[in-house]
């Protein structure tokens, strides 16, 4: 069950920025639990930023992102109540996604 | 007999489409590689000129492997592209950005290294590559537990 995700995106000087959080444990397969055992793969692949419905960064990333990964993107220009949406899809199939406008 | 070709070429464009599709949103060769090398070769990136219009701002010593702030840029006109490389990470390749228009070619994000490291960024613009170099010193690893 994907975890919950947080986004803000703010108009700066002549961009907007867009932080999103996602919470995941980005597991690289090679870590132990308590046990002794080797936590399996468990990472984020793609993430798509989208800007009023259309693509503006798609990303493929590896297990060496951090856990609960926190992204900066910036935009050109923009304005206020623009529609922000960012997607992302993991190793096991796992989808989660959030939206936020323009402040 | 029309019938079973077309139920044929639904089942091939179901079958064979989906997986290339899965192949070119993520690209496993290259995130899978163990060398740097390999997997820059893998993305189809041969020489790389060096370049002072990007950016890597990230810590010269970081004390937790897990958590590397890095913040990368390019003010190369045209940048489509960034990539992120970790030389000595057991699979270097970190990320890869692709930029549309309507993105500025800038990221910032945590990453894990496992042992002190050259950074690579690596930048592309127009069908060229170009890149940039910082060292990471990296007291506690973070790719193990």
């Amino acid at each position: 069950m994907p975890g919950p995700m947080k986004m803000r995106a703010t108009l700066g000087q002549g961009f907007t920025d867009v932080r999103v959080l996602m919470t995941h444990p980005m597991e690289t397969g090679q870590r132990k639990d308590s046990d002794g055992k080797l936590v399996p793969l468990h990472f984020i692949q793609n993430l798509t930023v989208k800007v009023n419905g259309k693509p503006v960064v798609e990303a493929q990333i590896s297990q060496a992102v951090s856990r609960n990964p926190v992204f900066s993107f910036r935009l050109k220009g923009g304005a206020k109540g623009d529609k922000i949406e960012v997607s992302w899809l993991d190793n096991q199939g796992e989808t989660n996604s959030t939206e936020a406008a323009v402040a | 007999m029309n019938r079973i070709r077309r139920a044929i070429a639904i089942a091939l464009a179901i079958g064979i489409v989906k997986p290339l599709a899965a192949l070119a949103a993520w690209n496993k060769e290259a995130f899978g590689a163990k060398t740097a090398g390999d997997a820059l070769k893998s993305l189809g990136i041969g020489n790389a000129a060096p370049s002072k219009d990007l950016a890597i701002d990230a810590p010269e010593i970081a004390e937790n492997g897990a958590v590397v702030p890095i913040e990368i840029s390019s003010a190369i006109p045209g940048t489509t592209a960034l990539i992120v490389v970790a030389d000595n990470n057991p699979f270097p390749l970190i990320a890869r950005f692709d930029f549309k228009e309507g993105a500025l070619p800038f990221v910032k994000v945590n990453v894990k290294m496992g042992e002190t490291s050259d950074v690579r960024v690596l930048a592309e613009a127009g069908g060229k590559h170009y890149v940039a170099t910082k060292e990471v010193k990296v007291t506690i690893g973070g790719c193990g537990g």
